[in-house]
């Protein structure tokens, strides 16, 4: 099927070792018509990162505009109801649902497993397609009059506004399929092309989590696809299903819409875990503590996720038996999520830590993933969530989880890959600093929020009483603060691009197939068939200073590993 | 799959980075080792396509069993209006569909391209045959004025509690009542007409042992929506299902297929099954239990 666009590009050899995926071929259409997973990851990746400027400009606008009771900036209520729903769907449809999976994971996984693509480029392609068609809806959107429904269209309020609600519906719907297309691809990838020797258990935690994320994506994207059509028939043709002036269910569309959106934020967080799986394990040079717990407790999170929509409903008068049924299902989430933070902290107990710029964001990752998990009990509480529910405790919650874990976890993967996705090498002092600014800042934004949440501030008002100006304006320097080490980050990276040091074939150590190849790799990824080894084995290579990386060890000269008997 | 033959395979199929297409069968994606994997890809992700579709459909499943829970006189009425003969006509049709595309496989498997140009074509037809008579129903509902909730016109009464959204409706509604009709009574009339016309519109009137307008449920309409919800994204399946067999009959002409190489027949075949199957849920549901 690839083959008549891959046979144009490689027509010169791939032996020699000056040629990789970016110099294979050059102009504009061989980008354009690429059926490579890697040009592919990396369009995501610039979409993804576009999108997450974008709604990171609403949020900066967003908490400005709440630095005073009433209006501070000029901004009417209408418009900041548009800004905080354009900032939550663009943020989650079009950054954090797709941003590891569908850039990153793309990128990395057929690598990681050995393959030479995933097993449908031209569905990949045409995924990354239906991903810009869904941007462009919702750029649309914003030109069409806005959308002030919040992210959710919460029934029936989305039928009856005003705003252009069907333009971003269609959006959603179409990154829907763009997310499925991407998961199902995953899936046939990781049964169909391993190599010979991949087993099942060779395989690195981060193509576990994506496995587990892709079945998410297929089980629970159609049924938001339906819900989204049907809102679009609601608005377009009056079906009434939705609407209850004509004798609908409003509340049906909530549980049709969380079936969806609950299993959707562990499409967001799954894929994380997998990268801090790999980042603990590399940078405390030890083999990850309890492999088959974390594989496991993966498909754990992605099953139990589709049992628990009922928790967003508690206060939404479903029977007193189902929310006592959901809360009691909410908690056991707790169970598999607490297996893999123990088993990052056992990684990390007796090994050889190197705080690399990653590895500060994996640790930002299991601090901030804990607070955000553990706040999520207070929520799972029927008693304790009529209480908080829609306030600025919910918002700080999943603040914490969908962006202090993920966005951590999606940069600790980012400049973890980095080197093997550009070849070039950046400054890791001030990655560091980027990661700490980013660390303080968040915590600075958000945890406030908790507070004045707990008070009783709502969500998405405008306006505020004066006593929780204090918490609102920490939130908002937060913001800033935020802001200013996300652009630090940006900064290190393009550096990096401009003047990089050229990057070694393995800069951190580690021992999954992506560091036997070279950086950047040649365009079917390996010059051989790679042979598959334990992913955590760090006894395989050595640090050579000559080559400012890792080296693999020959076999003679291999020594008993003293840490070898714990895993 | 046994039918698959090895001796396809190059026997430097790998390990030479992405300069092994020469030599290979130009339908061999470069990052295959062999037909069989391609396949056994294939067949997997349709599968997988599969079960989205399944949950795609269930969405509206969900609603028709929550909606007939809760308002089970909307069913009772609302069937009268389907007819079940058409709707038997199309199950037979689409079963029958279903028989040769099967076929089509298997000589597609045996590269029996006469066979499978044949079966696709019939196949094909039996498609637009369905629609057509979808087409049918759907017009003599509108005709009816048999419309989604909100601009459900059946019988109106201008001086019911539905009179508000009948007026909406006319202005949508007034297409199909453009042409001189044998049931001017069930039609929908402007805001202005129904007070000069008010002594018809009682709804008294319908179809042939049709319920009138005032013996019907208030919410009625909702039915109709689930109808036509379920029934339309089903046709739009049947379309996308044309389009895929349309595309497989052109390679079929052009001779793509064999023993060897057969794996877009397979996997429009498992689709269009699907979208049969989907209608043998939808015509009891719909047309048969009341």
């Amino acid at each position: 099927m690839a083959t008549a666009t891959i046979t144009t590009e490689s027509g010169s050899g791939g032996h020699s070792p000056g040629r990789n995926y970016l110099n294979e071929s050059s102009g504009i259409l061989s980008w354009v018509f690429t059926l490579d997973h890697k040009r592919i990851g990396l369009m995501y990746l610039v979409g993804v990162m576009s999108a997450f400027l974008l709604g990171g400009t609403f949020a900066l606008a967003l908490r400005t505009e709440l630095l005073t009771p009433g209006p501070t900036t000029g901004m009417t209520h209408d418009m900041y109801n548009q800004m905080f729903t354009l900032h939550g769907a663009v943020m989650t449809f079009l950054f954090i649902i797709p941003g590891i999976p569908a850039a990153l994971g793309n990128f990395v996984l057929p690598i990681m497993l050995g393959a030479k693509d995933v097993a449908f480029p031209r569905m990949n392609l045409m995924s990354f397609y239906l991903w810009m068609g869904g941007a462009l809806f919702f750029v649309l959107t914003l030109f069409l009059g806005g959308l002030d429904t919040g992210w959710t269209f919460y029934t029936p309020y989305s039928i009856d506004t005003n705003t252009s609600v069907v333009s971003a519906v269609l959006g959603a719907f179409v990154l829907g399929f763009s997310s499925i297309f991407t998961g199902l691809n995953f899936i046939v990838t990781i049964h169909t092309l391993r190599p010979p020797g991949m087993t099942w258990f060779k395989m690195p935690l981060f193509l576990w989590s994506l496995y587990a994320t892709a079945i998410i994506q297929i089980l629970a994207t159609p049924v938001l696809g339906i819900t989204l059509l049907l809102l679009f028939a609601e608005r377009t043709m009056g079906i009434g299903i939705f609407d209850p002036k004509l004798g609908g269910d409003p509340v049906l569309f909530q549980h049709f819409f969380w079936f969806y959106s609950h299993p959707a934020v562990y499409i967001m967080i799954l894929p994380g875990m997998g990268i801090v799986s790999e980042l603990i394990s590399v940078f405390s040079r030890k083999a990850i503590f309890g492999y088959r717990f974390i594989a496991f407790s993966s498909l754990a999170i992605a099953l139990l996720g589709f049992l628990v929509w009922g928790h967003h409903m508690f206060t939404s008068g479903e029977s007193k038996m189902a929310a006592i049924v959901f809360s009691g299902i909410t908690f056991s989430i707790a169970i598999p999520s607490a297996i893999k933070v123990f088993n990052w902290l056992a990684t990390m107990y007796k090994g050889s830590i190197s705080l690399a710029t990653p590895m500060c964001f994996a640790q930002s990752f299991i601090v901030l993933f804990s607070i955000g998990g553990l706040t999520g009990l207070f929520l799972s509480t029927l008693s304790t969530d009529v209480h908080l529910h829609d306030t600025y405790f919910v918002v700080s919650h999943f603040h914490y989880v969908m962006v202090g874990s993920t966005l951590t976890a999606f940069l600790g993967g980012l400049f973890y890959w980095w080197p093997k996705i550009t070849g070039k090498m950046y400054n890791d002092i001030q990655g560091q600093i980027a990661a700490l600014i980013i660390f303080v800042g968040f915590n600075l934004a958000f945890f406030p929020q908790f507070i004045m949440g707990s008070r009783g501030m709502p969500r998405r008002y405008y306006n505020y009483l004066p006593e929780f100006q204090t918490y609102h304006q920490l939130s908002t320097y937060g913001s800033y603060v935020l802001g200013a080490g996300l652009f630090l980050a940006l900064w290190v990276l393009v550096q990096s691009l401009l003047r990089g040091k050229p990057a070694p074939m393995n800069p951190w150590g580690g021992n999954s197939l992506e560091w036997h190849t070279s950086s950047p790799p040649p365009l079917a990824n390996f010059e051989h068939t790679p042979e598959a080894t334990d992913p955590y084995d760090y006894h395989a290579n050595k640090y050579d200073p000559a080559v400012g990386g890792y080296v693999p060890i020959p076999k003679a000269q291999k020594t008993v590993d003293p840490y070898g008997g714990i895993e | 799959m046994s039918t698959l033959a090895p001796a396809a395979l190059p026997a430097d199929g790998h390990d030479h980075g992405h300069d092994h297409a020469h030599g290979h069968s130009p339908f061999l994606a470069h990052h295959f080792e062999n037909h069989e994997q391609q396949f056994d890809s294939g067949k997997l992700g349709m599968w997988l396509f599969l079960i989205t579709e399944i949950l795609f459909f269930s969405g509206l499943f969900t609603a028709y069993a929550v909606y007939r829970a809760n308002h089970p006189e909307i069913f009772t009425y609302g069937h009268m209006f389907l007819n079940p003969t058409m709707g038997a006509i199309n199950t037979v049709v689409l079963l029958f569909s279903s028989l040769t595309m099967a076929w089509a496989v298997r000589c597609a498997q045996l590269g029996q391209k006469q066979g499978l140009v044949i079966l696709l074509a019939i196949t094909w037809l039996c498609a637009l045959t369905f629609l057509v008579v979808k087409y049918f129903e759907y017009s003599h509902k509108f005709h009816l004025g048999i419309y989604p909730a909100k601009y459900f016109v059946y019988g109106e009464d201008p001086h019911g509690e539905l009179k508000a959204t009948g007026n909406a409706a006319a202005s949508h509604a007034s297409d199909p009542h453009a042409d001189p009709v044998d049931h001017a009574h069930a039609d929908a009339k402007p805001a202005g007409d129904s007070h000069a016309k008010g002594e018809h519109a009682a709804g008294g009137h319908g179809d042939e042992g049709l319920p009138t307008r005032a013996e019907l449920p208030k919410d009625i309409g909702i039915y109709f929506s689930i109808y036509y919800c379920l029934t339309g994204l089903h046709g739009i399946h049947i379309v996308g299902g044309m389009i895929a067999i349309g595309w497989i009959f052109w390679r079929s002409l052009r001779g793509d297929f064999g023993p060897e190489y057969f794996g877009p027949v397979d996997f429009v075949g498992l689709y269009w099954h699907l979208v049969d199957l989907i209608w043998i849920y939808l015509f009891p549901l719909l047309y048969l239990i009341h």
